[in-house]
């Protein structure tokens, strides 16, 4: 009785959490709204008469003060109404939402590949400390952490599509609708077209999680109960990946989910240089054309996002952490 | 008689397939997405060139900047004010129905609606249905451009847009903000019909098979377009063979496209001109003449052209590019440092002084980069230049707030004739007119104004041309802007893709006659 008043109180406080969090965004997106640039230069032609522009203008309240149209907005958005995107010329939740998968898929895909190659490379680090292939492992990690991830994606292409024309250059390929998902995941064409770019992602956090588990690792290892373990004859295996492991996977998964938020960021880098029809394109492409209720409704979105990484790794960590409690986290 | 079945059938068999075979599919790559099907609703290149594929114009431009005749199959004038466009017989709409002079005069009409493009059509009173297939174009007062307007009259099928659509909207409503029925259902005379569109990730098309373009060279059945924004991407996407044909190309790749014997490239100057204006409401100096040429002087247009353009641009001291009735091949940019410091003596400006100037990152080939090197050559004869560039949807507006000395501008004629260059950049601002819209450095003489005016309702090109050239060099020997150069267009594709015949320096690829090998 007592824990699931304790959970329901977390997911209050979480909800609230999330409301602040988007009205706080709302509130700066709408204060930044004409530094932002002028959507109408670019629905219309350079040549048109100014009259013509301000008369649109108009037309759209673009000529309002921001908290009038911050107030209009708000009005709307209680209806589910979020605005309409200028280039898009839908609902931008729709738009948005539409976008979802693609991104979600890639991020999903590189941060399996991150989980995938970091634990074995950091553990092997932590335990083999002196052998050469450690060395090789860290010295490529810093190179991995010094290029950057445009450049990266452009150096896959040129050798996986190019010169060796094995991998597509871009897109997402073959797709396969299942509801209002659309998902890449189902067709081999729809696989080819994610490696890459998903590669490219991975890359930005892969030496980081390597040095994460790496030291994690070498923390837990140094340990007494590590040492008894061993003594008692446990298997080496055994003692790394069951005892030591186990331990070292608490600051890891606290470590990930602030990570994701970078996942996130670095998705605007990958999937304009994949032309990946996700979100992190599709809000560079609004920025670059200044669609205003298209900006907005990603950063709630985004915000949103934050918020549930956030909830679900504190969950986690919940269940590999029986010191933590639920009403510890009030 | 069973084996001449077995034989005819095989045959038929054989035949078939390599009629499938033959079917040609263009998979292209180009930067920019159309938000619209609706060739109303933004006069934009984009919207353009695919006008040009769902749709017909009554004539359009050749590669060579002639008219050739297109739905209209000849024209004649009339009197001053009337020309009459004679429609050719039997041209299919997309949905079956066959076009008639009423189509045209509905698509005039449309146009005059149009926010986009009604100022263009202003100096037009009316088009008239002679008959079936005759049409009348009525201008106010005499005007020479009647044929170049007609490039944009693509006749829509004014039944296909009539009534309205589910949710109550007429269907032939221009919504320049949200959806409408134009803008994501069409029915034109054009070689292409969409049978996809998911905006900007994809637009497929297949070949209207009713097309009345017989003698069209054109062989490709089905047209794959992929917006792809990065352009290193593209070009990779272009040598890996995951598309045929892409543009533009950018200046860092050319020569890599060029090498690849996979692949042709296609670059010509085109008619948009890149200029610096010298605001002189804000900077006395600027009305000084001899400080302008002296800028004019100081700036080295071949170097630009060739260092940070990689050839990609031809230097130009005027505006109107070649081809254009007011082009002057005798005005040739200036260069010299020493006379360039002789003028800022002579003015009194020795010492030089300082001033601001704004220009996009994102808008130009290179734009951020050549503002840079432009700084630093004025730097040389002392005038010291605080420069600042940011993206084009901030740039826009702080253009229209003249908010610095000197500003950069790109521009092209929608009309592809010299005047519409003076009437934006360099005729007197007027608010009330519109003219003079673009001219961020208020230059203001009552002789280019009055010249501009009169080419309006000249008939005679000859005499036409003669005043165009005036004025071009009236602002060449003033000074009044600082042209850079006309950009270059660039496309490539693969061996076997023949674009060379379809590219044009208005940038209209006319797909519909392109022919895949």
């Amino acid at each position: 009785m007592r824990a699931i008043a304790a959970g329901l109180a977390f997911l209050g406080k979480r909800l609230t959490q999330a409301m602040l969090v988007m009205l706080a965004i709302l509130v700066i997106a709408f204060a930044v709204r004409t530094a932002l640039g002028d959507p109408l230069r670019e629905i219309m032609g350079e040549a048109v008469p100014e009259s013509e522009r301000e008369h649109l203008r108009h037309e759209l309240g673009l000529d309002q003060p921001w908290p009038v149209q911050f107030v209009g907005y708000l009005g709307g958005a209680v209806s589910g109404d979020l605005g309409t995107s200028m280039i898009y010329k839908r609902p931008t939740l729709e738009v948005v939402l539409a976008k979802f998968p693609a991104s979600f898929e890639l991020v999903l895909s590189a941060s399996l590949i991150v989980l995938l190659l970091s634990v074995p490379a950091g553990v092997y680090c932590a335990v083999r400390p002196r052998a050469l292939g450690a060395k090789l492992i860290l010295g490529f990690s810093v190179l991995g952490i010094s290029i950057p991830v445009f450049l990266t994606g452009i150096f896959l292409i040129t050798i996986f599509s190019v010169w060796l024309g094995v991998l597509p250059a871009f897109g997402r390929g073959e797709t396969v609708r299942l509801g209002f998902w659309e998902t890449g995941f189902l067709t081999l064409d729809g696989l080819k077209h994610l490696i890459l770019p998903a590669l490219t992602l991975s890359s930005i956090m892969l030496p980081l999680f390597i040095r994460l588990v790496r030291g994690a690792m070498l923390d837990e290892l140094g340990h007494d109960y590590v040492r008894t373990a061993r003594a008692k004859g446990a298997s080496p295996l055994r003692v790394w990946f069951a005892h030591a492991l186990r331990n070292a996977l608490l600051p890891l998964v606290a470590v990930g989910g602030l990570q994701i938020g970078t996942l996130i960021a670095y998705t605007l880098l990958t999937e304009t240089v994949f032309q990946w029809p996700g979100m992190g394109f599709l809000f560079l492409e609004a920025v670059t054309r200044a669609d205003i209720p298209l900006i907005t409704t990603y950063l709630v979105f985004v915000g949103l996002l934050f918020v549930i990484t956030n909830t679900i790794v504190d969950i986690v960590s919940l269940m590999l952490d029986p010191r933590i409690s639920l009403e510890g986290t009030r | 008689m069973r084996r001449l079945l077995i034989i005819s059938l095989l045959t038929f068999l054989v035949l078939g397939h390599a009629q499938a075979a033959e079917a040609k599919t263009l998979r292209m790559a180009y930067d920019s997405d159309p938000t619209s099907l609706d060739p109303h609703e933004q006069l934009s290149g984009a919207t353009l060139q695919l006008s040009h594929l769902l749709f017909d114009p009554l004539v359009r431009f050749r590669q060579d900047l002639t008219i050739e005749p297109r739905l209209a199959k000849s024209f004649e004038k009339i009197d001053e004010r009337t020309t009459r466009f004679h429609l050719r017989e039997g041209v299919k709409f997309q949905s079956g129905r066959t076009l008639s002079a009423e189509d045209v005069v509905w698509t005039f009409n449309r146009l005059k609606q149009s926010p986009d493009f009604k100022a263009l059509f202003e100096p037009f009173s009316e088009a008239r249905a002679v008959d079936g297939l005759t049409v009348d174009l009525v201008t106010k007062g005499p005007y020479p451009l009647v044929l170049n307007l007609a490039t944009y009259i693509f006749p829509m099928d004014r039944e296909f847009y009539a009534g309205v659509d589910e949710r109550g909207r007429p269907k032939d409503a221009i919504v320049k903000s949200g959806s409408s029925f134009a803008s994501s259902h069409a029915s034109g005379t054009g070689p292409f019909i969409v049978t996809e569109r998911e905006q900007g990730v994809r637009l497929e098309l297949k070949r209207f098979a009713d097309y009345w373009d017989k003698a069209s060279p054109g062989n490709v059945d089905e047209i794959v377009f992929t917006p792809i924004k990065e352009p290193a991407t593209r070009v990779a996407a272009l040598l890996a063979g995951d598309v045929d044909f892409i543009a533009p190309v950018p200046p860092t790749d050319l020569a890599r496209v060029k090498e690849a014997s996979c692949c042709t490239l296609i670059t010509m100057p085109s008619t948009r001109v890149l200029t610096f204006e010298l605001n002189q409401e804000r900077v006395p100096a600027f009305k000084d003449p001899r400080v302008r040429l002296a800028m004019s002087y100081a700036v080295n247009r071949e170097g630009i052209a060739e260092k940070i353009l990689r050839g990609s641009a031809t230097a130009a001291s005027e505006l109107s590019p070649p081809g254009y009735a007011g082009y002057d091949p005798a005005l040739v940019p200036r260069y010299d440092l020493a006379k360039a410091k002789a003028l800022m003596q002579e003015a009194g400006y020795g010492d030089g002084f300082s001033v601001t100037m704004m220009a996009p990152n994102n808008r130009y080939i290179e734009d951020a980069r050549i503002a840079e090197a432009v700084a630093a050559m004025l730097a040389k004869i002392n005038i010291k230049v605080d420069l600042q560039t940011m993206p084009k949807a901030q740039y826009w507006q702080r253009f229209d707030e003249r908010a610095a000395d000197i500003m950069m501008i790109g521009w092209q004629s929608d009309t592809q004739d010299s005047a519409n260059f003076y009437e934006f950049l360099a005729m007197t601002p007027d608010k009330a007119t519109g003219y003079g819209q673009y001219n961020a450095g208020n230059y203001s003489n009552p002789e280019v104004d009055r010249l501009t005016l009169e080419t309006q309702s000249m008939a005679d090109p000859k005499a036409r041309a003669e005043v165009l050239k005036k004025i071009e060099r009236i602002l060449y020997d003033d000074a009044a802007l600082l042209p850079l150069h006309w950009q270059h267009l660039s496309w490539a594709a693969r061996k076997n893709v023949r674009i060379d015949k379809v590219v044009n320096v208005i940038d209209m690829p006319y797909l519909g006659d392109l022919v895949i090998e």
